[in-house]
């Protein structure tokens, strides 16, 4: 098939540039751990709730040690549960979120947290909060009609080496 | 060898009949289908203006009750009417068209065609009742467990397998042809056509299976529940390649009309038949870039299907280089000169010519944002924030439907045999367009990266609204207002070319670009066989192993009774 000169070359940099964009996603991929929610198993969400039967019985944050925190996030129409996390700067911070109705989005602010939460999935994302105050806990897909009021906050707290950050 | 000599046998036997006796029954389909994609847009656009409003603080939608309950109502019908009616109708009736002239045969099976325009409007029907009546306010992905009412489900589907139908009967329509013309290459716009409506349909088995196997036997009773995953993987299956059946109809035009409106020719066809075989394999298998955030799918899948959307990047950056060479081409036939002189030549006094250009310059920033969509690291910086608004408004906003618009100021004068009623406010509705959506997009792109403002959102009343998000919002209600404008100027000339247009003195034809370079085209790039074949086994490796594990794991979840959040 004759094909034109400046369309082969142009054809060649077509193909260099989807290579190095691929390189460029793997490489930050891994160098700094981007990482995106993957399998963590089915629940049944309406049981979830039922008391003792699992964690977003009594949605919570837990300390599993000195800087070390897991967070039980439920979310529902339209609030998440719990509404208001305090940790200390530095921490670092798993969230497990399910929903025990529809579907939600969440999404925190200045952070790379962005996932979606289905009913009967447990999503799971983690990062380290370094800088103190307050960050909006933003749900981002459309679940009814009080949607836009569906938000909770994280307050970043200062702690004695962290107060000269901004 | 130019598109149109291929065809002169079929032409020779028709006798003394001019085109449009030949064509009355396309011209009026195609003028049905048109007319109600327009229709469709023109009240979507209206509420697309509301939503604007609301962002910036106006909410005028307490005026308009009880017509319309909530702004997530109007939100749905927008993006109902305007992605999937405007575009779905629009494209058949232009196809209608398209494929009959480029084949310079009528549609072989008539009642195939007539049953398939009566299926789309029958599902339009059904789909507008629980739209209008607040009972499907679940937006246009429509995500279980939000649960419309079962008309919804059913009238989508049946615009979804009437647009099947309108297919088949192009399809029937191109054996015919191919009967009367063995060994001749198939004319390039049929081709490309004809390749869309097979993509169509390879894609949207996914959203069918949604529907018939889940949602609508769900809504009506006989099923206790529905699997979300399941149900966004299926509908994820079509969404993506949706994308690409709202685009390639543009690519069409682009590739096979815009070259002649500009005075040159397709610079090189055996690329551009190259470009739709590889979307008709690379559209489908990539659905999971849209599930990047989505829990349940491993990490390795939704990498493999971000490669497999770099790939289908590919003839998007082929086609790049070969509209503007095929442009300059036109540009120096009309007497352009040097590197950019050329580009002053181009007819810029023809609307038609000009929209579509815009169409290409706003869907080449669509592009650039689509990539970073689709790359999975920087996918989580951007989900289901306004960039996606503000990147979806440049492609389907706008290289679709600016593309189309182009194509009406010539298709609306062909059917209706009147001149286009005024070039001037049509050239002023594609300038306003292009500028009031760099206005909207950047707005809504910003507002999306830098502040993580969600999309399908009432923003103007949510509790979280930062005080530094207004000058883009503003930004975007400005480019709202200029866009209302170039509406308004889109109506005003259809409308008063079909009431008040002055009788064409000659009939409008299809513009058919002929190709620059007559070297021959290879057999593989005239065979279906072994690229459907491929579409149908990357579409297997890419979705068959994870749709396996998805429905052996499926969980039927209940909501209970009358469970209803709008």
């Amino acid at each position: 098939m004759h094909v034109d000169k400046y369309e082969q070359v142009w054809i060649r940099i077509s193909i260099f540039v989807l290579v190095v964009f691929t390189l460029a996603v793997l490489t930050a991929t891994v160098s700094a751990g981007i990482q995106v929610p993957g399998v963590e198993g089915r629940v049944d969400p309406n049981l979830i709730t039922t008391p003792g039967a699992s964690p977003w019985a009594a949605p919570s944050v837990r300390e599993l040690a000195p800087g070390k925190y897991e967070a039980y996030v439920l979310a529902q129409i339209w609030r998440f549960d719990p509404g208001e996390i305090r940790i200390p700067a530095g921490s670092e911070i798993t969230f497990y979120v399910t929903s025990k109705d529809v579907q939600h989005g969440l999404k925190i602010m200045d952070t790379n947290i962005n996932m979606m939460i289905l009913p009967g999935q447990v999503s799971k994302l983690k990062t380290t909060f370094n800088n103190p105050g307050t960050y909006d806990v933003v749900c981002h897909e459309y679940c009814g009609i009080g949607h836009h009021t569906m938000y909770g906050q994280i307050i970043v707290e200062a702690t004695a080496d962290t107060t000269t950050t901004e | 060898m130019s598109v149109q000599s291929i065809s002169q046998p079929i032409a020779a036997t028709s006798g003394a009949k001019t085109a449009a006796e030949r064509f009355s029954l396309e011209n009026r389909l195609s003028a049905w289908q048109i007319g109600i994609a327009m229709s469709a847009l023109s009240l979507g656009i209206f509420l697309g203006i509301m939503q604007g409003l609301e962002h910036a603080g106006i909410d005028l939608y307490s005026y308009i009750r009880p017509a319309f309950q909530s702004y997530y109502q109007g939100l749905t019908i927008h993006g109902v009417l305007n992605a999937l009616v405007w575009t779905t109708f629009f494209i058949t009736g232009f196809f209608t068209t398209a494929i009959t002239r480029s084949l310079d045969l009528p549609i072989s099976k008539p009642w195939l065609a007539k049953l398939g325009f009566g299926m789309m409007v029958v599902g339009l029907l059904m789909t507008a009742y629980p739209l209008f009546a607040n009972l499907a306010t679940v937006l246009y992905t429509f995500y279980p467990p939000l649960q419309a009412h079962w008309s919804f489900y059913l009238g989508l589907t049946l615009i979804v397998v009437g647009s099947w139908v309108a297919g088949y009967a192009f399809y029937f329509t191109y054996g015919a042809w191919r009967k009367e013309n063995k060994g001749v290459k198939t004319p390039f716009i049929a081709l490309a056509a004809l390749i869309t409506m097979v993509m169509w349909q390879i894609a949207t088995l996914g959203v069918a299976v949604e529907i018939l196997a889940m949602l609508l036997p769900w809504s009506l009773g006989l099923l206790p529940g529905t699997d979300a995953l399941l149900g966004r993987t299926l509908f994820w299956y079509t969404g993506h390649p949706l994308v690409y059946f709202w685009l390639l109809p543009a690519y069409l035009s682009w590739y096979g009309m815009v070259p002649k409106q500009a005075g040159g020719k397709l610079f090189s066809e055996n690329l551009a038949r190259l470009v739709f075989w590889l979307f008709l394999i690379l559209s489908t298998p990539v659905g999971f870039h849209h599930q990047y955030t989505d829990p349940g799918i491993p990490q390795g899948w939704k990498m493999l299907h971000g490669l497999f959307t770099y790939g289908v990047a590919f003839p998007s950056l082929l086609t790049a280089f070969t509209i503007a060479a095929s442009l300059e081409t036109g540009g120096r036939a009309r007497g352009g000169k040097g590197w950019f002189g050329w580009i002053r030549k181009l007819p810029w006094n023809n609307p038609s010519f000009t929209a579509q250009n815009f169409a290409m310059i706003l869907f080449a920033f669509g592009g650039i944002s689509g990539v970073t969509n689709a790359s999975y690291s920087m996918n989580l910086a951007v989900h289901n924030t306004t960039w996606m608004p503000g990147h979806f408004h440049l492609t389907v906003g706008s290289a679709t439907t600016l593309t189309f618009m182009g194509i009406a100021y010539w298709l609306v004068p062909m059917l209706s045999g009147r001149q286009l009623f005024s070039p001037k406010a049509a050239l002023a509705q594609a300038w306003t367009w292009l500028f009031g959506m760099i206005f909207f997009s950047n707005g809504m792109h910003m507002l999306g990266l830098h502040f993580g403002a969600p999309r399908r959102t009432m923003l103007g009343a949510a509790p979280y609204r930062d005080a530094a998000w207004n000058p883009l919002l503003m930004e975007s209600l400005l480019g709202v207002t200029i866009l209302t404008i170039s509406a308004t100027l889109f109506f005003y000339v259809i409308i008063m070319t079909v009431l008040a247009g002055k009788k064409a003195k000659e009939p409008v034809e299809m513009p058919i670009a002929e190709s620059l370079d007559d070297s021959p085209t290879p057999a593989w790039l005239d065979r279906w066989r072994g690229w459907v074949y491929g579409a149908v086994a990357l579409v297997i490796l890419a979705y068959g192993p994870m749709l396996y594990v998805l429905v052996n794991e499926m969980q039927l979840i209940p909501l209970p009774p009358g469970f209803r959040v709008w």
